[in-house]
């Protein structure tokens, strides 16, 4: 894969926001807040980081492997692997609709390329993750499992079975990322179910922690990312914490849960649009 | 006097150790096939598979949701994981985990579950799962087995290795007579007629199965002649048998160690109240928890044994 400049993946970030608002607000339902948040990271991983196949193949043999546990991010997710070359773009308009390989929450169900495991049931991702890394070990595999996760979710305990497990058998090749943007559902984590120190959290269930200050900046999470690359097959799984503003690229949604989980209105999806440019084109 | 049965048995063991020993088979016939157990591999009979092949076999501690995603992810490197542990905690404790990961997801994961019914005897209720099969079986995808002793656990076993997708395989602690043959080929979603009959049709799965075989010898003596069914495929069902049969007795009884609500049960009377509406009464568990206590107290105080088997028969022949 041809690397690309960080101005061409910033047009792809906000091309992706463009994408998320527009699919979300015609159907008027959907999560776009978090993935908002996270264009950086996805765009980094699949246009940057991720050695991967658009071909896509079920068990992912010689590739790296990405899981999305915090399934509610599926219109961002969706986004990326269209624009990443996985399935036509035009096919983000049927996101949520029926008959669609674009399920509310992603599914391997309907086969739509890019999806190994269908999530939305929050906690589950980490463990499946994991069996992808100790099942490329055995194969002799040594390409990467990636997973991103919310920092909400981590109030489900399966996680903390998973980390636990993780480091009892070293999974060293896998990194996990956190889209810590201290922001759910019903309100922040702080006030919703306090997650008072993640990274001693991880780091005392025996994990590498790195720290992604700016998870908004491209640079910084390509920086992140190449780092925790550094520190696989060293005997720990790898945890980035990445500090994230849910509903960023977008001045009146930004920093707050409201936009979790509400489509913006007509008026509302204009002004927002206004804010992103048509960098790619629009599906 | 002593009872003239059809099928006979020399031995017992329980159908657990049927499950190890087809998963070792399984594990030296495949080196695809891995192995998963939550803290309780002794108790399940996995520890030859974990001596033999230490690599492929992965202990999880006592955290069976993470045992649940940890097999569906194995699942895409081209692995056949067998996850086990005790049946409540491989279906109620993880209901979502198999739901989401394994079923929706369509993974080719093998959930093998012990110490399912009464016949875990004094554990008590806490552990006497009894609404597995129903659990499972709602779940697109599933297929779901429930053999009857350890000779067809054993070719159970084997059989789901080489099947393509998701699994739920029941079986149990109690030392149980062996009366099916070692040799038996085990064809997944095909009942087995076991004894012949023109009466009425007792269609039974797991270690009730037994029980249905003495019943049938204790009604022969009264003149009644029982057909009986092996139904150890509870999902995909085998339809076809069960109405050629009822066609031709006209009356059924279901036994099984399980809550008649959404068991074998149930899905029988869906089949026949589709396309052949007969009498059926049901030997099962009604609505209630088990207790503690031996297996076989337990099979009687709760209605499970030969003699309810009979009485249902006769409840079913007054109704034709």
């Amino acid at each position: 894969m041809e690397k690309q400049s960080i101005e061409q993946l910033q047009k792809i970030c906000t091309q992706m926001r463009r994408d998320v608002l527009r699919m979300v607000h015609a159907v008027q339902s959907g999560h776009p807040g978090a993935p908002l948040g996270c264009a950086e990271f996805f765009v980094a991983l699949y246009f940057d980081q991720l050695h991967h196949n658009p071909d896509f193949q079920m068990n992912g043999k010689g590739e790296d492997l990405f899981f999305l546990s915090n399934g509610h991010l599926s219109a961002g997710w969706y986004s990326v692997l269209a624009r990443s070359g996985y399935f036509p773009v035009e096919e983000l308009k049927t996101f949520r609709k029926l008959n669609s390989r674009l399920q509310g929450h992603p599914a391997t169900h309907e086969h739509l390329p890019g999806i190994r495991v269908a999530s939305g049931s929050l906690g589950q991702g980490l463990s499946v993750a994991l069996g992808a890394a100790q099942a490329k070990k055995l194969n002799g595999d040594d390409k990467l499992v990636y997973i991103l996760m919310g920092d909400g979710e981590l109030q489900e305990g399966q996680v903390w079975e998973a980390a636990m497990y993780a480091a009892h058998y070293g999974v060293d090749n896998l990194i996990a990322t956190v889209d810590y943007n201290g922001q759910q559902i019903d309100g922040p984590t702080s006030k919703v179910m306090d997650l008072k120190n993640l990274k001693a959290k991880w780091e005392a269930f025996g994990w590498e922690v790195i720290e992604t200050k700016n998870g908004n900046d491209l640079k910084s999470v390509i920086e992140g990312l190449e780092k925790a690359k550094s520190l696989t097959g060293k005997g720990k799984p790898i945890m980035n914490l990445l500090y994230t503003e849910m509903g960023y690229g977008v001045d009146f949604m930004v920093g707050t849960h409201k936009w979790h989980g509400s489509p913006p209105n007509d008026e509302q999806l204009a002004k927002a649009l206004g804010q992103l440019e048509e960098t790619l084109g629009d599906y | 006097m002593s009872l003239d049965l059809k099928f006979t048995y020399t031995e017992k063991k329980d159908t657990r150790s049927g499950f190890g020993d087809g998963f070792l088979e399984a594990g030296r016939r495949n080196p695809n096939v891995v192995g998963l157990c939550a803290d309780l591999i002794g108790s399940l009979k996995m520890g030859d598979f974990q001596k033999e092949f230490p690599d492929r076999f992965f202990q999880t501690g006592i955290a069976e949701a993470n045992m649940i995603g940890l097999a569906a992810g194995m699942t895409l490197g081209g692995k056949i994981p067998f996850a086990g542990t005790f049946a409540n905690f491989a279906t109620g404790r993880v209901y979502d985990q198999i739901r989401q990961s394994v079923a929706y997801s369509d993974k080719n994961v093998k959930i093998c579950a012990s110490h399912a019914g009464l016949t875990l005897g004094e554990d008590g209720a806490t552990h006497q799962i009894l609404e597995d099969l129903g659990m499972m079986k709602m779940l697109p995808h599933m297929t779901v087995i429930n053999p009857c002793d350890y000779n067809q656990t054993k070719a159970a076993t084997l059989a789901i290795a080489e099947h393509e997708g998701p699994v739920y395989l029941r079986f149990g602690r109690p030392s149980w007579p062996i009366f099916t043959p070692a040799d038996q080929k085990f064809e997944i979603g095909k009942a087995w007629k076991m004894i012949d009959g023109k009466d009425v049709t007792i269609f039974a799965t797991g270690h009730l199965v037994w029980e249905a075989v003495v019943a049938e010898a204790m009604l022969r003596e009264e003149g009644i002649h029982a057909e009986v069914i092996n139904i150890h495929t509870i999902k995909p069902l085998d339809e076809e048998a069960i109405l050629e049969s009822v066609k031709k007795t006209g009356c059924a009884v279901s036994a099984e160690e399980h809550q008649i609500n959404g068991g074998l049960g149930d899905s029988i009377a869906q089949t026949l109240a589709r396309h052949n509406p007969a009498p059926l009464e049901y030997v099962g568990v009604n609505d209630s928890f088990g207790e503690s206590g031996t297996p076989t107290q337990l099979l009687e105080k709760y209605g499970l044994n030969a003699e309810n088997i009979v009485k249902a028969v006769k409840r079913a022949l007054a109704r034709k």
